[in-house]
């Protein structure tokens, strides 16, 4: 049997999903019925001063969906909680008390003062939580009022503020980032600087969702007005699983644990960020999308798929995809993929056809002795990926290298040398430039 | 009268016995499987004798996990690859599914069942241990499949279990009497290792209840017993002598499934089958598959009513076969003591009582199979005396527990079921959590 169980920064939970900072942790009701349905852990939803804020009574989502009208991306425009800090704080040390095997986090937003931040922690100290979570990226209304993204995109507020809290709490800080910033490496490394122990990743992405064209509105509008919302759900999963990335592999974040956020749906999603170096993750969208019923897959899926790769622990692989992430100029520019279409599965839809025939490289057949036939030509195929990207079945059109010694029939050069840019011929700058393969190779 | 064996050749009968609902490409089960919409409190979980969790396993499937998917079902529904292949899906799971009301078109959820428990059993995954031993001793009858899934069931919750089967292999009516079509590549008697596999379940074949020991025998050496023997006899006609050609649908197609080799079995050319349910369907469709060139399905009542499913009835009009309505047998016609045709009266129903009409029909024919029910034994366990029963059957609660203290029963032989092997399947696998209850109650106080 695996052992899904984490101890990140100290905090201990039976599996590594939690609940993002959301409307599925904003109260004892959601987040006692997200513990019997497995979750490990939550984020409460982020906590402020009182008087609590008040949000719109208009409609706060919206989404893009999918033709099969599966939501691939949702929008919010809600703010942190709107109930009392106390009901929310005798909330969260109740729960705990019932729950002492599950991480419980809070997550905070209170005005850029060390007071303010100081007196928040005290009080959720008392409730026995896990740890805190620092809501630096709430990019809507929040921001506006100068905390949430309008901290997070200031590296030194973000460093300010995470060192005031770890000289005014013993428990573990977690700064959430926003996305909504040029250089995620930037927050990061503020965060890091600052003491923080962990940085979660990603809060929502600035966005409308469409525009109303009857209302000549952003959709959807309270009353004929919009405003920009956050953006999470799949959608954003590839921006978050880079910044993720990009922070686990940079010399001055390297081994700051993280927790990974954005777009997770099933245990693979999950997976996916634990090899970029995430400890644990967070999901919000799926949960509010399905109800909380997911993380039976989730738990099910990741053990399986750990018991198949012979992984006792989840550390076991977290970040075993990072030394692998690297920069454009250090891959390998004689290594040749070419596409192949397995004939048995092609349905006939010519979509990787036209594909490339009007917008790549005019490499794939359309027509066999006068019967419709899709077939890479090998000679125009630059390996791209399009057909396989566009091709509506699995695994039908698969990239596969060239031996090395063979000859590329597109160009005439020899496959399996080893030249990054750096030792290219048509690099000006090369230092060293070298032929396909040398007499060595 | 015709009647003869090999009317095909072998690559025929092979084609014409594949299976009816094959397993799905790749391709195919993620695009079913992402038509799932993972509803709340699904209606197909509640349509599924067994409450598979479907919207889990399904979404499992879409996340490149089958063999979770598996898991999932196999925990609810042991027997989860035989049910893929033969439950009526379409009055039950995807009868419920809300695609069905959407679209009329359900997700494949039986189709997809297959693709997962296919995945695990082609994995060699076993996800089931005997627990620690309880030194509780149950007797079950019967490994059909109620008693395997109580047996199973038993074993897992430490229980030491052994199994009395009559029959020289294991799996009742999977084995012996499920249309050799839609169980295809011996999956009954892989099911059945997959299942003694837990251990802690001890087979003794060739032993009837009845014959070699007695019900008051097992409850003396048990600690309780589970009945699951199923319905061991078949209704008549009522007609008088039957001339040869006249044949059990049942005994028939044990025959089929066991045969060495499909081209020896005899069947007629013009053959006529009597009943409306499943085994009416089947042997018709079977009958017509290995080569007879007419056959007739005779209802007494209309095709509304008979228990066939529309899709069943289907696969009969498919396969060739004609379904006549309103139609019993009067007289069994003979030459020299053998079959030449069957005489049908015409009845109609009023207030649910059917009404000859007095005209008939003569249907010549030179095999004519009973397919009108099957009926309980109950010599097996001393009849009445022995067992309280209601209508034939086996009276049980909702526990699965008889009239006896130790003794539960399940599957066809117990009165209210729904005669399908999911149901059989549910009521060993209640009666085993319940027999585990009272042990450990009985241990508590
Ligand atoms: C022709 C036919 C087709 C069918 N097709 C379908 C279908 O497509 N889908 C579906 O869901 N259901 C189908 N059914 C119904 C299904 O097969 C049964 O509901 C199911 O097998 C019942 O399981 P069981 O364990 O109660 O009985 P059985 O499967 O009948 O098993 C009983 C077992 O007990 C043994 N036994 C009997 N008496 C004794 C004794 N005295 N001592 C020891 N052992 C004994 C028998 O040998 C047998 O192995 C079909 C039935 C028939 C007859
Ligand atoms: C309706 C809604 C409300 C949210 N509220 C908060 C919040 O109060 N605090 C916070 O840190 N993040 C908040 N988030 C962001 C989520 O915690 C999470 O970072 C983001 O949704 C990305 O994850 P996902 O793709 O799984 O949804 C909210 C998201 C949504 C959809
Ligand atoms: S989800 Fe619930 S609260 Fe929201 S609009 Fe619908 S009914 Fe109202």
């Amino acid at each position: 049997m695996v052992d899904l169980s984490v101890d990140f920064v100290g905090i201990k939970s039976p599996n590594p999903f939690w609940l993002a900072s959301a409307p599925p942790t904003d109260k004892a009701y959601n987040v006692i019925r997200a513990f019997k349905a497995g979750w490990g852990g939550v984020v409460w939803k982020t906590l402020g001063e009182d008087p609590p804020v008040v949000n719109v009574s208009g409609p706060r989502y919206g989404a893009i969906h999918a033709s099969d009208r599966r939501v691939i991306g949702f929008n919010n425009i809600e703010l942190i909680t709107d109930r009392p800090l106390e009901v929310n704080l005798q909330e969260i040390k109740q729960v705990k008390r019932d729950w002492k095997d599950r991480a419980m986090i809070v997550s905070l937003m209170v005005p850029c003062e060390e007071r303010n931040w100081a007196a928040i922690l005290k009080r959720v100290e008392e409730t026995e939580a896990d740890g805190v979570e620092l809501n630096f990226g709430c990019p809507h209304g929040m921001s506006e009022r100068g905390m949430g993204a309008a901290v997070g995109q200031v590296p030194e507020y973000v460093e300010m503020v995470a060192r005031w809290c770890k000289q005014h709490t013993r428990m573990p800080v977690i700064v959430k980032l926003t996305p909504n910033v040029g250089d995620i490496r930037k927050p990061a490394e503020a965060a890091k600087r600052g003491g923080a122990d962990a940085v979660s990743l990603i809060n929502t992405v600035n966005s409308i969702m469409g525009v109303d064209l009857d209302a000549m509105s952003p959709w959807p509008h309270t009353e004929g007005k919009g405003t920009h919302g956050g953006m999470c759900g799949a959608a954003v999963k590839p921006i978050a699983l880079n910044m993720v990335a990009e922070i686990a592999r940079s010399e001055a974040t390297r081994g700051l644990p993280i927790s990974g956020i954005g777009g997770i749906e099933t245990w693979k999603d999950a997976a996916e960020f634990m090899a970029l170096g995430a400890g644990t993750v967070q999901v919000c969208t799926a949960a509010m999308v399905y109800g909380f019923k997911i993380v039976e897959e989730m738990k099910s899926g990741l053990a399986r798929f750990m018991e198949d790769k012979g992984y006792s622990r989840v550390s076991d692989f977290v970040g075993k995809a990072v030394p692998n992430v690297t920069d454009w100029q250090h891959l390998n520019l004689d290594y040749v993929v070419k596409a192949e279409i397995d004939q048995d599965l092609c349905i006939k839809c010519g979509r990787c056809h036209i594909a490339c025939e009007d917008t790549s490289h005019q490499a794939i057949t359309k027509e066999k002795d006068g019967a419709r036939h899709f077939e890479v030509i090998e000679e125009e195929c630059v390996g791209c990926n399009l057909c396989a990207v566009v091709c509506p079945v699995e695994n039908c059109i698969t990239l596969s290298p060239l031996p090395k010694g063979a000859v590329d029939p597109r160009t005439g050069t020899p496959v399996g040398g080893t030249r990054t840019w750096k030792e290219h011929p048509n690099n000006p700058m090369a230092k060293n430039p070298r032929p396909a393969l040398t007499a060595a190779e | 009268m015709d009647i003869k064996a090999g009317r095909l050749s072998a690559d025929q009968l092979r084609a014409n016995f594949c299976d009816l609902a094959p397993a799905m490409a790749p391709n195919e089960a993620r695009v079913a499987a992402e038509r799932c919409l993972f509803c709340h409190d699904a209606p197909c979980v509640t349509a599924c004798p067994t409450t598979i969790d479907i919207p889990l396993f399904i979404r499992q499937i879409a996340a490149h996990n089958p063999i979770g998917a598996a898991e999932t079902i196999l925990s609810a529904n042991i027997m989860g690859a035989m049910c893929a292949r033969v439950c009526p899906t379409e009055n039950l799971c995807e009868g419920a599914c809300v695609r069905e009301v959407s679209e009329g078109k359900a997700v494949e959820i039986g189709r997809l069942q297959r693709h997962a428990t296919d995945a695990a059993y082609g994995a060699g995954k076993q996800f089931f241990r005997a627990g620690p031993a309880t030194g509780k001793r149950i007797a079950v009858v019967g490994a059909g499949p109620a008693g395997l899934s109580c047996a199973h069931r038993l074993a897992v919750l430490g229980h030491a279990v052994t199994l009395y089967e009559a029959r020289e292999k294991a799996g009742g009516l999977n084995e012996y009497g499920i249309a050799a079509y839609k169980a295809s590549d011996s999956i009954a008697a892989r099911e059945v290792e997959y299942i003694l596999a837990v251990g802690g379940i001890s087979v003794v074949h060739g032993k009837r209840l009845g014959r070699d020991f007695r019900l008051a025998d097992l409850e003396r050496d048990f600690d309780a017993v589970f009945l699951g023997m199923g319905l061991g006899g078949t209704n008549t006609l009522g007609l008088g002598d039957e001339p040869e050609g006249v044949m059990d649908a049942v005994e028939y197609i044990a025959r089929l499934r066991q045969a060495k080799a499909l081209s020896d079995l005899p069947i007629g050319r013009k053959v006529v089958v009597i009943g409306g349910g499943m085994t009416a369907i089947d042997i018709a469709v079977q009958a017509k598959k290995l080569g007879a060139e007419e056959v007739t399905i005779a209802y007494r009542r209309g095709r509304k009513a008979m228990p066939a499913s529309d899709y069943e009835q289907e696969v009969a009009q498919i396969a060739g076969v004609t379904i006549r309505e309103y139609q019993r047998p009067k007289t069994l016609l003979a030459a020299g003591g053998k079959l030449a045709g069957v005489e049908l009266e015409y009845v109609t129903e009023r207030e649910g009582k059917l009404v000859p009409s007095g005209e008939t029909t003569m249907l010549a024919c030179d095999q004519l199979f009973k397919a009108i029910g099957q009926t309980l034994l109950p010599e097996d366990f001393g009849g009445e005396g022995g067992l309280q029963m209601k209508s034939g059957k086996i009276l049980v609660d909702s526990a699965r527990r008889t009239s006896r203290p130790k003794v539960f029963a399940g599957g066809d032989c117990v009165f209210g079921g729904q005669d399908l092997t999911v149901s059989a399947v549910e009521d060993g696998k209640m009666a085993a959590q319940a027999i585990d209850s009272m042990l450990k109650a009985a241990k508590a106080a």
